[in-house]
């Protein structure tokens, strides 16, 4: 399995090592980090929750997707749920080909990805409240997390 | 019967992670509808729905035993 959800720190050397191959000379990787300041917002700490059966299945997707639109050799992703504190870990991506150019596309693309559909959602706790970011409920707008065309089944 | 999973916001007005519900032979939209007049989760505009772990649309037909979940807006990465 190159996608994993879990519950533990991400250990950046893990995935680095799931995807290093001998006829690899570029590997990019991605950490995404819990920020603290947000629209000059300071949060205390992130929640995230996960549908992750599904979200694993749409994980494998979009590895997928990136080994049918470049000739990468392996990704590998890993997003953290819980309670995640300031600085912690909560995705890391793993891409690896023969050249560059296509290891930092295809890692900006599996991010990119991610945020439009695998289904895991982010609660922040600020100092004076706490909300489920990117739920639109109660709008038109699906602003965040919006699947694409192909994304459905038919 | 069918499952209905809940997340985020949803899970915790539902107080609780899934509600079940007699929804074979409906289609997607009208479960939404639904829903919407004959639940307590209100307004599910901007919610899209799952069955079997895949997005689908309002017309896709609800089968006996198929797991549906209602997805907010994602805010993962």
């Amino acid at each position: 399995m190159t996608c994993e959800i879990t519950r533990e720190p991400i250990k950046i050397e893990d995935i680095y090592q799931k995807v290093v191959r001998r006829e690899a000379g570029a590997v990019t990787t991605f950490v995404g980090t819990v920020r603290e300041l947000t629209h000059g917002r300071k949060t205390l700490h992130l929640e995230y929750e996960a549908y992750e059966s599904m979200a694993l299945k749409k994980m494998e997707q979009i590895v997928e997707e990136i080994k049918e639109k470049w000739p990468v050799l392996e990704v590998a992703m890993v997003h953290r749920i819980g309670r995640l504190e300031i600085t912690d870990i909560a995705i890391a991506i793993a891409v690896s080909s023969p050249h560059r150019p296509e290891a930092y596309e295809a890692n900006r693309y599996a991010l990119e990805r991610v945020k439009e559909m695998v289904p895991i959602w982010k609660k922040e706790h600020w100092e004076d409240g706490e909300k489920w970011v990117g739920n639109q409920q109660g709008t038109k707008a699906y602003t965040t997390g919006k699947p694409e065309e192909g994304d459905f089944l038919e | 019967m069918n499952k209905i999973m809940l997340f985020a916001q949803l899970k915790e007005d539902a107080g609780k992670s899934a509600i079940e519900t007699k929804a074979a032979g409906k289609t997607v939209g009208e479960l939404r509808d639904f829903l919407e007049k004959e639940t307590p989760l209100g307004n599910l505009d901007g919610i899209m729905i799952a069955v079997n772990e895949e997005f689908v649309k309002d017309d896709w037909i609800i089968e006996e035993k198929d797991v549906i979940a209602l997805i907010p807006p994602v805010s993962g990465g």
